[in-house]
């Protein structure tokens, strides 16, 4: 039996160990904030936190995060108000939205790391998250304020 | 900018669970026909705009199932005044699932805190089309919408009068109240519902629009999205959100080839993975059979890791066909020769021909252009739940009427028994125009008995995608000793999206020949477009601007070239070809004109050449740039909207790029949500910077080569452009409205490889860029 804490609450699991922690949390937990794009850790939009580190759900298995803290864009913040989310609606990041959860995790993972970072550092820090309907410019933005203040 | 920040009212989709917002959905559904009260349709025969009423025509009575003007189908008033709009058009990232909700809020003087959108099924008889595709909704609802929502006022406006015994004429319908200003009184559109549904719907031609000056919202851009808040928070909620109780997970093994079959398959190793609960064949269609299905074996499993798992164990044995020989390399080579030969001429002006053979110089470019994937980050997904004679469908589909169309057909039930919801699209871009996905979750939930998701993995997407086209654009310029382009000839080689519903289709139709072919703009006296044979070897369909990328990139590209022959600055190469301010009417038979009547829709070069010089001020043609970097321009009309765009790129020694500033002028005539418009655009130039550096679809031995992000790049934010401006042409006062989901992408490729031979010398003519600036 797995046990891992997610946002905040125990879950546990009997399954296959090797489950990728992606698919518990959307098929198993029922959190579907957290999006399945490529499988491959190409695309960054199933980012999650394990402890204070951003973290792939979609190579990283269930047995992987066994005992640890896992926190979904779902727990981010009670009512959705943490500083990322709210400079994302103050700048109207999304088009689509699909890749946005992944992307504000990545983002709220640097500012923990970094709660200052310069514009190339949210470049580099964000390049691992694609989004196709290229909302770059905004995402930028939208980290830069959340690092100055919302 | 002020945006709405109370987005609590705004939600489409309940934040509750899906299972309850199932229920919410149907009960809503009823207080719609409820809210303004009659039910039973009054749909008004489509096209239903006049010349009188309005200054302009569309297209939209001539889309499938045209276009219902019915109040009662679109708007409801709650006796707590909350007001439901409807949004029947697929909301992918362009923002349409705002923008026409709140064309009816402005008319209506609903306020928009107060208003609430929930999401059309698919049922055209009842909304009208809706495909959302071609960059059309605004351009063909902007008036619909509007004379939705002044029904709806005065509806409203009337039962009002009648409480207080007073003409109608003495009553108006301001921010959510009617007042009556002689007597003071005042009543909430809640309190008037009841009554406002007795009202008899006002005839369209007899109702009064608002004047553009009294807006409040359209034209303002201070509306945020109404799914804003839920996509911030996980909540919002696209296909593969959706879970019904019992639902089975199912990730399909397709045809690895076109038209290929299964010959046998081995389910054991599959069945031995945890979580892998069936093994199963999925119906499949010969090629071409328009969006029906390839078929293949299903895995089905408790969730979509062991089903993704269970599939990639599966033993297979597949029958290739004949596409089995599609090979990328030996067909550029076939384009490329076909290019060099006469072919079925499709618009003659003059004698190309002749003119060409007495030109003092004739320049030549010969382009070309990989197949693109989709590559939307939401991979296809469906779920559905078939039971009997009955299916339902939650889809992130594009055309829900034709979902269900062919969820009917595919499964021989009748259409009213398919009921199609429309979740959230995860990008779109054309891909989730065809429904294939929607049909495989329908047959495997028939032969189950239950609920099914399938759900495709990246790999599925980029192997099986309808792709965008390949082709080869061989253009040959005729210059006269002034350096005056005086011949034209224009080679487009392409398999065409008609191969995809009918086999051997080798020639455009009208409406791929009417993107940037035969509706050429130039002030030339010679012109021959010509369209030479190509066939197709696998699905090709349409990708955002479809055919407008490789005809845009080949004629603005020419006219970079043009420009270095004669030793001329690029923009003035470009407005002396566009020539005099007029309108274009090229000798062509089906001009397509994207399906717009030409009289408001025309090739008006007046505003061709304003979006050029706009960009050029705006964006400061020919300022001085550092060494390795270079401007370039390019110009294109599409979706009957004008965009010009400069790219400033730098190149370093090693052959590095990196884009520093992008302008773009967009001309989209009378706009709604000038914000979104420029999401759009900045976007756009995402993708075109993709597919210029990186995009390519490749095949050997009938199989698609890319598999994921790694080998089908998409471009990064660490290399995307660090300023992108974009500039919005005010509409004059009757301007229809035109296209803008699509018509940011097809100028910046060609912009991309102007600007690199500023910088380096060296002309890009092939797709994608990949290193060959690194030669």
């Amino acid at each position: 039996m797995i046990k891992v804490k997610i946002n905040g609450q125990e879950q546990s699991w009997d399954g296959d160990p090797d489950l990728p922690l992606l698919w518990f949390l959307r098929d198993e937990a029922g959190l579907t904030g957290t999006k399945f794009g490529c499988g491959q850790a190409l695309c960054g939009s199933c980012t999650v936190i394990v402890d204070k580190e951003a973290v792939r759900s979609c190579i990283t298995s269930i047995n992987d995060v066994a005992g640890r803290e896992v926190t979904t864009i779902e727990g981010l913040h009670p009512n959705g108000d943490h500083p990322v989310q709210k400079a994302w609606r103050q700048v109207n990041v999304p088009q689509c939205g699909f890749c946005q959860a992944g992307q504000i995790m990545q983002a709220a993972a640097l500012l923990m790391d970094n709660p200052k970072p310069s514009h190339d550092q949210i470049r580099e820090a964000m390049s691992g998250n694609i989004c196709r309907c290229g909302c770059y410019q905004r995402i930028e933005n939208a980290v830069h304020l959340a690092s100055t203040g919302v | 900018m002020n945006f709405i920040d109370n987005p609590g009212k705004l939600h489409g989709f309940e934040k509750t669970g899906f299972e309850k917002n199932i229920k919410i959905e149907k009960v809503s559904r009823r207080s719609i026909l409820k809210g303004l009260g009659i039910t039973g349709g009054f749909v008004l025969a489509a096209p239903v705009m006049s010349r009188q009423a309005f200054a302009y025509e569309t297209g939209a009575g001539k889309m499938p199932h045209g276009v219902v003007v019915d109040p009662r189908v679109f708007v409801a008033v709650g006796p707590d005044g909350i007001v439901t709009i409807l949004a029947h058009r697929s909301e992918m990232g362009t923002g349409v699932r705002t923008s026409l909700p709140l064309i009816v809020a402005e008319e209506m003087e609903a306020d928009w805190s107060r208003v609430k959108v929930k999401q059309a099924h698919g049922d055209e008889v009842k909304f009208g089309n809706q495909d959302t595709d071609g960059s059309r909704s605004t351009r063909h609802y902007l008036i619909p919408m509007r004379q939705i929502g002044a029904a709806a006022r005065t509806m409203l406006e009337q039962a009002a009068a009648k409480r207080w015994g007073v003409p109608a004429t003495e009553v108006k319908a301001v921010n959510h109240e009617v007042v009556h200003s002689a007597s003071g009184r005042k009543l909430g559109f809640g309190e008037l519902a009841a009554d406002a549904a007795k009202e008899s719907m006002p005839s369209i031609e007899g109702l009064k629009l608002k004047d553009p000056k009294d807006f409040r919202y359209l034209g303002k851009g201070q509306v945020g999205i109404v799914d804003l808040h839920d996509i911030t928070t996980g909540k919002a909620l696209y296909g593969a959100d959706v879970r019904l109780p019992g639902m089975k997970y199912a990730v399909i093994a397709r045809p690895p080839v076109t038209g290929g079959k299964l010959v046998s398959f081995d389910p054991d190793t599959a069945l031995k993975i945890p979580g892998v609960e069936k093994v199963m064949k999925v119906q499949g269609w010969p090629w071409p059979s328009k969006f029906q299905p390839l078929g293949g074996v299903a895995v089905i499993a408790r969730n979509t890791g062991a089903a993704i798992k269970g599939r990639d164990a599966l033993k297979l044995t597949w029958d290739d066909g004949a596409n089995g020989k599609y090979d990328s390399v030996a067909y550029r080579k076939e384009l490329e020769e076909a290019s060099r030969k006469p072919g079925l001429v499709v618009r003659a002006e003059g004698d190309a021909d002749a003119a060409l053979k007495t030109a003092d110089k004739v320049v030549v470019g010969e382009y070309y252009l990989p197949h693109l994937a989709h590559a939307s980050m939401e991979p296809p997904v469906a779920v559905a739940d078939v039971k009997g004679d009955k299916a339902e469908i939650w889809a992130p589909v594009q055309s829900p009427g034709g979902t269900r169309e062919d969820v009917a057909k595919t499964l021989g039930i009748p259409e009213g028994n398919v009921t199609v919801n429309v979740t959230l699209l995860g990008g779109g871009f054309g891909r989730k125009s065809k429904c294939d996905f929607a049909l495989e979750a329908a047959l495997l939930s028939k032969e189950l008995g239950a609920p099914v998701k399938v759900q495709w993995t990246r790999e599925d997407d980029v192997h099986h995608d309808f792709l965008h086209t390949v082709s080869v654009e061989r253009i040959e310029a005729g210059l006269d000793k002034s350096g005056k382009v005086i011949a034209w000839r224009h080679r487009s080689v392409a398999p065409t999206i008609a191969s995809t519903f009918a086999a051997g289709a080798k020639h455009a139709a009208p409406f791929e020949l009417g993107m940037g072919l035969v509706d050429m703009p130039f002030e030339i006296a010679n012109i021959s477009c010509e369209n030479p044979e190509a066939a197709a070897f696998t699905r090709i369909g349409w990708f955002r601007s479809v055919s407008n990328i490789p005809r845009a990139f080949a004629v603005q590209s020419m006219v970079g070239e043009i420009a270095a022959a004669t030793g001329r600055d690029q923009k003035e190469t470009l407005l002396a070809l566009i020539g005099s301010p007029r309108i274009v009417k090229p000798a062509v038979k089906d001009m397509w004109n994207y399906g717009e009547p030409q009289d408001s829709y025309p090739i008006d070069t007046a505003r061709l050449r304003k979006v050029v010089e706009l960009v050029a001020e705006k964006g400061e043609w020919g300022r001085q740039v550092p060494k390795g970097h270079g401007l370039g321009i390019a110009v294109h009309r599409s979706f009957v909207s004008y965009i010009a765009t400069i790219v400033e790129v730098a190149v370093d020694d090693k052959g590095k790029l990196t884009v520093p500033r992008v302008d773009t002028a967009i001309d989209c005539g009378t706009y709604v949500n000038p914000e979104r418009i420029a999401s759009q655009i900045e976007g756009a130039a995402i993708m075109g910077l993709s597919l210029a550096k990186y995009g390519e679809i490749s095949f050997k031995d009938g199989k698609v080569q890319q598999k994921n992000f790694d080998d089908f790049q998409v471009v990064r934010i660490d290399e995307s452009p660090a300023l992108t401006n974009v500039y919005i042409v005010p509409p004059g006062p009757d301007t229809p409205p035109s296209g803008v989901g699509e018509p940011g992408v097809p100028p910046f490729a060609p912009a991309l490889m102007n600007a690199i031979f500023a910088a380096t010398g060296k002309r890009i003519r092939s797709l994608p860029l990949g290193k060959q600036l690194e030669a």
